[in-house]
């Protein structure tokens, strides 16, 4: 079997031309893919596309319920780049999300009288200090024992929906609602709005700040080199005189403390309450962003407005033409695994396997 | 508690642990060939999915079944190509693997039954219905009694279990002794995809004979902990599963004990994921790892 398939050959060196080609047929790959489904569901495919890609583009409103769409997962795209970036899988981005949704509702539940300027800052600092606390015994355990940051971060995942789910049910429930959420925050609990007569609000700024001083700090500094560094290779930074453990363990930190943030803002951005809806996946879309931005500052606000774009266009595409909203997800993942296939194809070139099999 | 809520307890436990000793097994196949296969939950979930909707259309569970064998191979496929063939990031191939399962999963149960209700099917009957202990699904026997005897000998004592040893631990000299890496990590990524799939299509097929969004709810992302916890070993990895599933079975039953009536319900679904942490932190240190863990192998 393997010996017929075409097989992958090292490259002399890469033409210019070829990233951005591979990355047109990854796309054109991916359409070609979610055709088959468009089609099943009634929908015409070309005209299913328009609606995800372009549509959302046509009208300033539309284009506003982008930046709100992109906003949760620059957060998250920003908290699993960093992580990464220093060699540390954190796949639990979604239980910190949550977390730190909590830890702010934690403030607007009960300080609910506190004015505007004190409740914001209070509030994103926990949702801060909520992302940490749910991502500090990974990191531990990591950086102590060895153990595998991977399956603890992600299992941590559904017990941050738990808690979230039982705090609405038990202690927060909202008994005039039918729904498990929880009573709206004080007044003072609403982030200011960004772009005026839009649901546009100030977690988009704090977002693109939080973007542009990783870029700053990744490129310029010292210890943007030191995490490349460790990310790259632990044992040659280790050699070269980086404390690669302590430096996993920050990013680890800093990386759950974005996280954080991106929930506490969502809940403060959006509807000023907990619902067990509060994330539905941003966590995980977050590896997509990271991933396709290539871990870099840049490439997680480009990525992350484009399937912002794609959130908005599949909303879209549910009310007009009964495509159910999870096509937007499908493209999204769809479109990280043809990428990064693709983009193999950097380095190696497909060779068909020479008459005669071996070698 | 009475003898007769121990045995009660055993019971639940048995069948509770059988979707993860099939899903941890299958994840234990992969990572022994060098792949760690976080496709896992969309696998698993893809397998409920499919083999209930199957079930529903065909009017048998057994129906249901195949087809999830047949999703539990094309999923084992796609990881294979991702992470063989292109040797993409493991982690990234697995989990854009299990989100595109799932959301595909989602899309069509939205498309066929709305936002409503899922229909039930049918459903594997209980075995021994009224004997505890032995009152279990067939789907558990054929588990407990062949899949992991015949998995424990074939990775022991079998040509195909040695060579899918030599290409996790070091594939160049597996390689250098005439075994195909590529291909035998794709016979190890298929058989374990079945395996996933199949413990998936136990939840809707004989536990539930229904579908629920969140259905697998975390369960692949234990079988991953279970392996690491077993130390790529399968009679440990069964006995994990085994220990998480008591823990399960130990909650469902606590939940229906006044004593505990004040606890949340949700604290105890999360008791199991801690339980699984708590014995990685205890038993996870200085592992050694399958010598090819996370390594892409080019033959040259």
């Amino acid at each position: 079997m393997a010996s017929l398939m075409p097989r992958l050959a090292l490259r002399g060196r890469e033409p210019r031309w070829l990233a951005p080609v591979l990355v047109m047929i990854a796309i054109a790959a991916v359409f070609a893919l979610t055709a088959g489904p468009i089609r099943a569901a009634g929908a015409n495919p070309p005209a299913a596309y328009q609606r995800y890609l372009l549509t959302p583009l046509t009208g300033t409103e539309s284009l506003t319920e982008v930046l709100l769409a992109a906003t949760p997962i620059l957060f998250t795209g920003l908290a699993v780049a960093l992580a990464f970036r220093a060699g540390y899988f954190n796949i639990g981005a979604e239980g910190q999300f949550l977390a730190g949704a909590v830890a702010a509702s934690v403030a607007g539940l009960y300080l609910s009288d506190l004015p505007g300027p004190a409740a914001v800052p209070l509030a994103l600092v926990l949702g801060c200090l909520g992302g940490v606390v749910w991502g500090l015994v990974p990191a531990l355990l990591r950086v102590r024992f060895g153990i595998d940051e991977v399956v603890t971060t992600l299992l941590l995942n559904p017990v941050a929906f738990l808690l979230v789910q039982g705090l609405l049910n038990g202690p927060w429930s909202n008994p005039t609602s039918g729904f498990p959420v929880s009573d709206n925050y004080g007044a003072g609990y609403t982030l200011p709005m960004a772009i005026p007569g839009s649901r546009v609000h100030l977690g988009l700024v704090i977002a693109v700040v939080l973007a542009a001083v990783t870029w700053l700090v990744m490129s310029r500094t010292a210890t943007g080199l030191r995490v490349r560094a460790v990310g790259l290779s632990p044992s040659a930074a280790a050699f070269s005189g980086v404390a690669v453990r302590r430096l996993q363990f920050r990013a680890a930190l800093l990386s759950g403390a974005v996280a954080g943030l991106g929930g506490a803002v969502q809940v403060l951005g959006v509807g000023q309450q907990l619902t067990t809806q509060v994330s539905g996946g941003y966590g995980y879309t977050g590896i997509v962003v990271a991933t396709l931005g290539a871990l870099t500052a840049i490439g997680v606000v480009l990525v992350a407005l484009l399937l912002g774009v794609i959130t908005v266009g599949a909303q879209n595409a549910s009310l007009v033409l009964q495509l159910p909203p999870q096509m937007g997800q499908i493209i999204s993942s769809a479109l990280l695994l043809a990428v990064v296939s693709a983009l193999v194809l950097r380095q190696y070139k497909l060779v068909r396997p020479r008459a005669g099999g071996a070698p | 508690m009475t003898d007769l809520a121990y045995l009660a307890l055993i019971t639940a436990m048995v069948t509770a642990a059988t979707p993860l000793v099939l899903g941890a097994l299958g994840e234990l196949l992969c990572e022994r060939a060098g792949v760690l296969n976080l496709g896992i939950e969309g696998t698993m979930y893809a397998g409920a999915f499919v083999g209930f909707l199957v079930a529903g259309n065909a009017g048998s569970p057994w129906t249901g079944l195949a087809a999830a064998v047949g999703i539990g191979v094309l999923a084992g496929l796609l990881v294979a190509f991702l992470t063989v063939t292109f040797g993409v990031n493991q982690h990234v191939a697995g989990i854009g693997t299990t989100l595109l399962l799932i959301a595909s999963c989602d899309f069509a149960n939205r498309l066929l039954y709305g936002a409503g209700t899922v229909p039930q099917v049918p459903k594997f009957p209980l075995l021994f219905p009224d004997v505890p202990v032995a009152g279990q699904y067939l789907l558990t026997y054929i588990t407990f009694l062949l899949v992991v005897p015949a998995v424990f000998l074939t990775l022991r004592s079998t040509g195909f279990g040695l060579q899918l040893r030599a290409v996790g631990e070091n594939p160049e000299a597996a390689d250098a002794a005439g075994i195909s890496v590529a291909r035998t990590r794709y016979a190890a990524l298929v058989i374990g995809g079945v395996l996933m799939a199949v413990g998936g299509a136990f939840l809707s097929l004989a536990i539930l004979g229904s579908f629920t969004l969140n259905i697998t709810n975390g369960r692949g992302w234990v079988c991953v902990a279970l392996v690491i916890f077993a130390r790529w070993r399968v009679v440990p990895a069964v006995l994990g599963g085994l220990l998480f599933a008591f823990v399960e079975a130990l909650q469902l039953q606590l939940v229906i004990t006044p004593a505990f009536a004040a606890v949340p319900r949700e604290v105890m679904i999360a008791l199991p994921y801690l339980v699984v942490i708590l014995a990685l932190a205890l038993s996870g240190r200085n592992l050694r790892y399958p010598g090819a863990y996370l390594q892409p192998y080019r033959h040259t």
